[in-house]
């Protein structure tokens, strides 16, 4: 059986994890098995609808010991659960939460990990998943030896699918919860901003935007395409933006349908963060920039010309539409 | 306070990435190698911040690899830490690796155990996590800031969307990025101490390996930039509209 694992925040279910949900039942369908899933705690969200990416069942653990994540916790309840249910492939979300927690039941399981995965794994012979490394500057295809084995997939990477409507059972799950020893003092949440990791479209700024008062035009192009906001290590340096807005090597990685570079040089470093984007748009007055030979489409001209120019003809082309 | 900071090789984040052997190894020559930029930057200078403000700290580091990562173990006791161990082996399994760290750590009796939050080469981001489950202690990952009281720690986190403030009883397994500390250069007085500072190297304990890298490929080479012109904007969004059905 492949398990899902479920992971959701302020009473959603992630956009990372429908796109694990759906690589987990196209999985179960190669390897002739069943996909189920697995969420931790209560959530207020329409579980049953999963149904629709034809996830048959869904496990529910709930515990008080489950309202807030310590992923010490979390791991021991997965493992407990996974063993429970006679899991053999168990899919994560290489996320924020994943990457807090598949390491572990990997551990306690014993079961080879590969995280960062790309596509589904080639099981004709043998178990091999494809995954990126040098931070996206190459790709590896790991072989997992064991019988349990573990695959975090990188958002962004495989697209949810949805068939016809239907509905998962929810089946409660008895596992005992052991207390945590982490205790939560506060939440700080960029409200109403995009999550950078789960952003179909990234409009991100360097240097060659000169400063943080100018950064108007960029978040007007970034409001009007409906995109989350990056930027380069210098800008994120020079505090002009908050640090988690870094994108490269040493900062957040993306991995979008679109990513917009404005005045951004395009050092090796930064885009080890960026290339495995679909799209590239680089918009550099200097025509050496290196970041050209990376990009898909380019405009040589001046940011502060370019980008009302391009906000507008974009509402332009939506009114049309 | 005991502290253990765990040092990995990689690459230089310049070097160009190619391979050997059909796909089969990492192609090593000419290849300049450097500190995990996350093991350095952030676990190893905010461990020799405690114990700045507290001298009595004692910090190890610990690498697992072959004789080739003495350079890199020296270079990070340069920057600080009382002592070094070399764990003589080399994998390219997570698991592997964080058991023979985890070997160390039940004997030693660490209070922190400190990680990148990956390295730049495997991208695994699982050594600290398994360790954690190893040794049993709560793990932190994606830490942003570290901040310890007594044997509370005070931690922020990356979640998605935002930062979350923890607090937790030693022992404690974080992973480490950027704001937990800045980049230092060593100086020379630290070049010098590091030669005399201790480095024990340990042949590792019988662990399993759950994985292994069966080949390498690099990305098919981008088929070149179209260029529009700042005058035709609107060519730019018909392109992304109908050619690559991005917006």
């Amino acid at each position: 059986m492949v398990l899902v694992y479920i992971d959701h925040q302020d009473n959603q279910i992630k956009k990372s994890t429908l796109e694990a949900v759906t690589y987990g039942v196209a999985l179960a369908k190669q390897l002739g098995t069943e996909a189920h899933g697995l969420v931790l705690g209560n959530v207020n969200d329409d579980l049953a609808a999963l149904g629709a990416y034809e996830l048959k069942n869904v496990y529910q653990i709930n515990d008080v010991a489950l309202a807030h994540f310590d992923a010490q916790v979390f791991v021991k309840t997965i493992a407990a659960a996974a063993t429970k249910v006679g899991a053999t492939t168990l899919v994560f979300s290489h996320n924020q939460t994943g990457k807090a927690v598949c390491a572990g039941v990997s551990a306690l399981l014993k079961a080879g990990l590969v995280t960062g995965a790309i596509e589904l794994p080639k099981t004709d012979a043998g178990f091999v998943v494809k995954k990126t490394v040098f931070s996206g500057k190459a790709f590896a295809n790991v072989s997992i030896q064991t019988a349990i084995k573990i695959i975090s997939l990188s958002p962004n990477s495989f697209h949810t699918t949805t068939g016809a409507a239907a509905t998962a059972s929810i089946t409660p799950l008895d596992i005992p919860v052991s207390a945590g020893h982490v205790k939560v003092s506060a939440v700080n949440k960029t409200s109403g901003e995009i999550s950078l990791t789960e952003a179909d479209i990234v409009v991100s700024g360097g240097r060659g935007l000169k400063g943080p008062e100018n950064w108007g035009i960029l978040l007007d192009l970034a409001k009007e395409l409906g995109a989350a906001t990056a930027c380069s290590r210098p800008v994120g340096d020079a505090h002009w933006r908050p640090h988690h807005e870094h994108v490269g090597q040493t900062g957040v990685q993306v991995a979008p349908n679109l990513y917009i570079a404005i005045g951004i040089s395009g050092a090796i470093q930064h885009l080890a963060g960026v290339n495995r984007s679909k799209t590239i748009v680089v918009i550099n007055k200097d025509p050496e920039a290196p970041f050209f030979k990376a990009a898909d489409y380019g405009i040589v001209g001046d940011a502060f010309e370019v980008l009302p120019k391009l906000t507008d003809a974009i509402k332009k082309m939506k009114a049309s539409a | 306070m005991k502290i253990l900071v765990c040092i990995s090789k990689t690459p230089d984040t310049t070097a160009k990435i190619a391979f050997a052997d059909g796909g089969k190894k990492f192609e090593e020559a000419g290849v300049q190698w450097i500190i995990n930029p996350y093991d350095e930057w952030y676990s190893l200078v905010r461990a020799i911040e405690l114990k700045e403000k507290d001298p009595a700290t004692i910090i190890h580091l610990v690498t697992v690899g072959g004789a080739d990562a003495e350079p890199i173990i020296r270079k990070a006791l340069a920057l600080g830490g009382d002592e070094a161990i070399r764990i003589n082996t080399d994998s390219s399994d997570s698991f592997y690796i964080a058991a023979q760290i985890a070997a160390v750590a039940a004997t030693e009796k660490y209070d922190i155990i400190f990680t990148g939050k990956e390295t730049i080469d495997y991208n695994g981001a699982s050594i600290g996590g398994m360790i954690a489950a190893l040794v049993d202690a709560p793990y932190i990952s994606l830490a942003t800031s570290f901040l310890i009281e007594g044997s509370t720690a005070t931690i922020t986190r990356e979640i998605e969307g935002g930062e979350e403030v923890v607090t937790v009883n030693t022992p404690v397994v974080v992973s480490c990025q950027k704001g937990v500390a800045e980049q230092r250069i060593p100086n020379m007085r630290g070049i010098m101490a590091a030669r005399t500072k201790p480095l024990k190297v340990l042949e590792p304990a019988a662990e399993e390996h759950l994985t292994s890298i069966e080949s390498f490929e690099l990305p098919a080479p981008k088929a070149g930039v179209k260029l529009v012109s700042p005058d035709n904007i609107d060519e730019l969004v018909r392109l992304l509209h109908e050619e690559a059905k991005a917006i």
